[in-house]
């Protein structure tokens, strides 16, 4: 490690609880932001000098807050005195500088930090954006480019989603035990759209987007270390992790898709595929399912199966089954069929498929799938249809190529000329 | 005299690092423990999963009472360990020394006995 890494990790790692802090002083994101980033430009001068703090996120909240609170005395000679709001909590500011914060309150502050940028009136894709900003502290550059947009146009998408979260006014206060569930629950749910934005981009040439999922999966760990009793968390966890562990075999040489019963599983990760198994199994003792511990636990029946051939996809059907139940959705009833495929063969998969036409008439795997049954049915004609219809769908040049060696292989067993 | 190597560093400080970073670590640890491995000195080398995934039991009044997380909320936490066989302490230091070169965090050794030698076969592993 560099001489100065350990500062580069500890400012990263404080963040979250810093900027949470910071946040709840000054009720307002750009403050705390320059809070923040004043409080780490006087880190870089000191810690190399003086050695680190023994709690670097509680120095950057003292430091950060203090530097803040001169700014706005010193704005108030010129502008006249700002409003009470601004300056909230700050007559208690000398009192608790010295003792350090209770854990039970960093966990609040972390988690508001994170629930403000999952408002249900910001668009995914600005939850995703407005969370690497501010929780993870990546520029705008960083996120532009893991976005393939322009940092122009990242800037105003990040500028807009926070005009938007003043005007929503999240309560400051600790919230309840009601509403602090509903708050993890959101929070979950951005940290999988974090996730899914790096392992299923939405368009461009990288399938795969690696620190995206990284980064979802480190906020997952923090919020578990702050929730350790919660089984969806460890479902989410769990899930992000068996994910993420078959990435090295994802993609080949020339950057096409393999299926996942075409891939190398000496490549999987064992590592993360243990700690998910585990944090999997954790869950599930607290008899609490949930949607994440169900999806948990089919990534586990595939990791654990050695070959693709000793996949248990009765197991698969059952959780699939469960996951209908609990999250009604075309899509589930899609990869339902996939395992009733695999166990009772294509012609009951199809005739579950069948009445998910319409609502899925646009979604890509709808057709690739159904395409794979008609033409395990020997229906090429109706087969060559539905492939062609994927292909059209195709999102991103793999899934095309994909669908293409399909029709391909369908060409070759009709004896059609190429 | 067998021996255990417990490696204890700060957690969040190791999740940190880049791959090449862990490749790192865990070549030249791997290059270490080579030597003892041919002299045939060197027993499993384990890596534990992060406390998140930690399960604890702790007695309270008659109960065992299965608790989220790890054992206590430290600095560092116990991430690995090796068994190695040591001709005496000294040895042992000396080897661990080389093994934790350059890295921070904490290292304790802890000489011990094996009671059972178990039944794992070599393979046992994350799949079925």
């Amino acid at each position: 490690m560099s001489d100065l890494a350990w500062i580069e990790t500890a400012l990263t790692g404080s963040r979250p609880q810093a900027m949470g802090a910071l946040l709840r002083y000054f009720r307002d994101l750009d403050r705390a932001e320059e809070a923040f980033q004043e409080a780490c430009l006087r880190a870089l001068k000191t810690w190399p000098v003086n050695g680190p703090p023994r709690d670097p996120a509680a120095w950057l909240i003292f430091v950060g807050r203090n530097a803040a609170i001169d700014q706005v005395r010193r704005g108030s000679r010129t502008t006249g005195l700002p409003p009470d709001n601004v300056i909230s909590e700050l007559d208690d500011a000398e009192a608790d500088m010295v003792e350090r914060l209770d854990d039970s309150q960093y966990r609040d502050d972390i988690l508001r930090l994170m629930f403000i940028c999952c408002h249900p009136d910001l668009p995914a894709t600005q939850q995703v954006a407005l969370a690497l900003r501010i929780v993870s502290g990546l520029t705008v550059r960083e996120i532009a480019s893991a976005f393939l947009v322009n940092e122009k146009a990242m800037e105003q998408r990040i500028t807009r989603a926070k005009r938007r979260i003043t005007a929503a006014n999240v309560p400051f206060g600790a919230p309840g035990a009601a509403e602090r569930a509903e708050r993890l629950g959101a929070v979950g749910a951005m940290i999988y759209l974090i996730f899914n934005e790096g392992y299923s981009a939405s368009g461009g040439e990288a399938p795969v987007r690696e620190p995206l999922c990284e980064e979802a999966i480190r906020l997952a760990r923090l919020l578990l270390r702050l929730f350790p009793a919660e089984p969806e968390i460890m479902g989410l966890l769990a899930l992000m992790l068996l994910q993420h562990a078959r990435t090295p075999a994802r993609l080949d040489a020339d950057g096409n898709i393999v299926l996942l019963e075409d891939q190398n599983r000496a490549l999987w990760s064992n590592d993360k595929i243990a700690e998910g198994i585990a944090l999997a199994e954790k869950a599930m003792r607290h008899r609490v399912p949930g949607p994440y511990q169900v999806q948990a636990a089919i990534a586990a029946v595939h990791a654990r199966a050695a070959k693709a051939e000793d996949t248990d996809w009765s197991e698969i059907e059952l959780l699939y089954k469960a996951l209908e139940r609990m999250q009604p959705s075309p899509v589930v009833t899609l990869n339902r069929a996939v395992a009733v495929f695999k166990t009772d063969g294509a012609q009951p998969a199809l005739a579950l498929i069948e009445p998910l036409g319409e609502r899925l008439s646009s979604y890509f795997y709808f057709h690739g799938l159904r395409g794979a049954l008609l033409k395990e049915l020997g229906r090429d004609a109706e087969a060559r249809d539905s492939f062609d219809r994927a292909i059209a769908l195709a999102r991103t040049p793999a899934e095309a190529s994909h669908i293409r060696q399909q029709l391909d292989r369908l060409a070759g067993s009709t004896g059609r000329a190429r | 005299m067998l021996y255990a190597i417990l490696c204890y560093n700060d957690e969040d400080a190791v999740m940190s690092w880049s791959k090449a970073e862990d490749e790192a670590v865990l070549a030249k640890r791997k290059r270490v423990a080579r030597e003892w491995v041919d002299k045939g000195k060197m027993g499993p080398a384990i890596r534990l999963v992060p406390t998140t995934g930690a399960t604890t039991i702790r007695a309270s009044g008659n109960e065992q009472l299965v608790l989220d997380g790890p054992f206590a909320e430290t600095k560092e936490q116990l991430l690995g360990l090796y068994i190695v066989d040591g001709d005496n302490l000294e040895e042992v230091i000396a080897f661990a020394k080389r093994l934790k070169d350059g890295e921070a965090g904490t290292f304790e050794i802890r000489a011990l006995r094996v009671f059972e030698k178990g039944a794992l076969p070599e393979t046992a592993d994350v799949k079925s």
